[in-house]
């Protein structure tokens, strides 16, 4: 990450930061309700909108999902549209999520990961989001508040290009990154409206050109609008890409496109995050290089689309990957370790790769912890060479289980 | 009758012909919506006393008012749902099989 000293620094929360990122974007309508932890980016929101410090329509909802329904009925007029969730709320919107996708709206939402219910838990893990990773949405995980505010911005050109035209969920761990606070650089309003231009979409309601919005299709013609959204999101690749290194030329920082690797020129074994905890796997792989073991850190910024080019070429030719998960599809393995294990399929060689579940619920995932996880690394290497090893393991776990 | 038009609709080649999302022009009906009809109304005009019972409450808006304060449907938006027939305090409206009917 490229970094640039600016006057214009805050002492804010991640929640905060969103909420400033969004005023500096100029969106046309809010609508959302609100849900811990992602509450303090609404009601800072509306406190903007009824100071006038920021001119758009707030809409209270009832429910999350009226929450999305305004944004997709925002976005249909032309409107720049932003709504903000969490966990439940998250997957109260889930048949609008799909519905603003396939109807290619690019609503850009902000969701503050949390655990599921139940057992009933307010804190941090990424089995919400990723239980919508398939409804069509692009899906960004932050480390910091900092990028937290840049992907805000960034968001809303990405999903507007009219390559893409994809709906957009920035995702920000509940309290770690929503509640802490951190020194945030604010960037120019003048700078971010040349880098945002002015949202344009052929799917417009209007009078002077009336037009027949979300309609059915029989099956001849249904696949091919699936298909083109899945290019669309393909596609979209090339834009983050591009408009990350803008971004970067416009405000001084740039966050390495899908994914960001760190110390993974000379790897010998590689930990795979998403997400906050990228922070803490930083100050392992420190230590770890100072005690002469070769770790290396891959970031996966972006789960939806998948930077599976990107994972192959930072990780081609290391001796192990781990990928730590916060998420268990049950009854399998943890969806980011289903993921990259699918991308590297497609090299020759096989890696050694471990899953390592941590951090469900709120659970700490400690510095200690994560050099713990590279030394399973090294010993399933030595090991596994001639005995079999857990491919799946719980990091932290409070008690003893079987096998 | 007031019907919308169907127009010629000609199967996109590449993908980039299909329009971005399921929008397009208001109006623009390419096909008709009636391909699973069994039965077909069919009404007696000697009988119809011109209420417009069935006019009102046909779901699909397939029936239409006619000059000589008559009935007529529109088949080929018609789902052959029998809610007319029903609905017709004259008897005036019979549900016919389709390959029967002329
Ligand atoms: S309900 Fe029967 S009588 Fe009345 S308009 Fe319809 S067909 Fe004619
Ligand atoms: S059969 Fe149903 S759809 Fe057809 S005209 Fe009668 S009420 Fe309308």
């Amino acid at each position: 990450m490229k970094t640039q000293m600016s006057k214009q620094k805050v002492f804010i929360s991640g929640d905060e930061a969103v909420a400033l990122g969004v005023r500096l974007a100029r969106p046309h309508v809010i609508s959302a309700y609100p849900i811990t932890p992602q509450t303090i980016v609404v009601e800072r929101l509306s406190e903007m909108v009824e100071d006038g410090s920021l001119k758009a329509r707030y809409i209270h909802v009832e429910s999350e999902h009226s929450a999305m329904s305004a944004a997709m009925g925002a976005s249909a007029v032309g409107a720049r549209a932003f709504t903000a969730t969490s966990s439940q709320g998250l997957l109260y919107m889930a048949e609008g999520m799909h519905y603003a996708s396939g109807g290619r709206m690019p609503i850009v939402m902000m969701n503050a990961n949390r655990s599921l219910a139940l057992p009933w838990s307010i804190f941090g893990d990424h089995r919400d989001s990723l239980s919508m990773l398939d409804s069509g949405w692009i899906q960004v995980y932050v480390e910091d508040a900092q990028e937290a505010l840049d992907m805000t911005i960034q968001a809303f050109r990405i999903a507007e290009d009219a390559a893409v035209l994809t709906p957009f969920m920035i995702n920000l761990d509940g309290f770690i990154l929503t509640h802490t606070y951190e020194i945030v650089d604010i960037p120019d309003q003048s700078k971010v409206d040349s880098f945002l231009p002015v949202f344009k979409t052929p799917n417009k309601m209007s009078l002077e050109k009336p037009k027949s919005m979300g309609f059915s299709t029989s099956p001849a013609d249904n696949m091919e609008f699936k298909y083109q959204q899945h290019k669309a999101m393909l596609d979209a690749k090339d834009i983050i890409h591009s408009v990350d290194n803008k971004f970067g030329e416009i405000f001084g920082r740039s966050y390495g496109g899908m994914l960001d690797s760190y110390y993974c020129e000379d790897a010998d074994y590689v930990l795979v995050t998403a997400g906050s905890v990228t922070g803490t796997a930083r100050i392992a792989v420190d230590n770890l290089r100072s005690r002469g073991i070769k770790a290396g850190l891959i970031k996966l910024r972006y789960l939806r689309p998948f930077p599976d080019e990107e994972l192959r070429a930072a990780a081609g030719d290391v001796k192990a990957i781990g990928v730590l998960d916060k998420d268990i599809s049950f009854g399998y393995e943890g969806t980011i370790f289903t993921n990259v294990n699918s991308a590297l399929a497609h090299l020759s060689i096989r890696h050694v790769s471990i899953n390592f579940i941590a951090g469900l619920g709120g659970r700490d995932i400690s510095i200690k912890d994560i050099e713990g996880i590279y030394q399973d690394l090294e010993e399933a290497v030595t090991v596994g060479k001639d005995k079999s090893f857990a491919k799946v393991r719980y990091v932290n776990m409070g008690v003893e289980i079987d096998g | 009758m007031l019907k919308p038009e169907i127009k010629n609709y000609v199967t996109p080649k590449h993908i980039r012909d299909y329009p971005t999302g399921p929008s397009f022009e208001a109006g623009h009906l390419v096909s008709i919506n009636a391909g699973w009809r069994t039965f077909k109304p069919v009404v007696d005009i000697n009988v119809c006393t011109g209420c417009y019972q069935c006019y009102l409450l046909c779901s699909d808006g397939a029936i239409s008012k006619t000059d000589n304060k008559k009935i007529e449907f529109d088949y080929s938006f018609c789902k052959g749902c029998g809610v007319c027939a029903h609905e017709c305090s004259f008897n005036a409206i019979s549900m016919v099989k389709e390959e029967l009917a002329k």
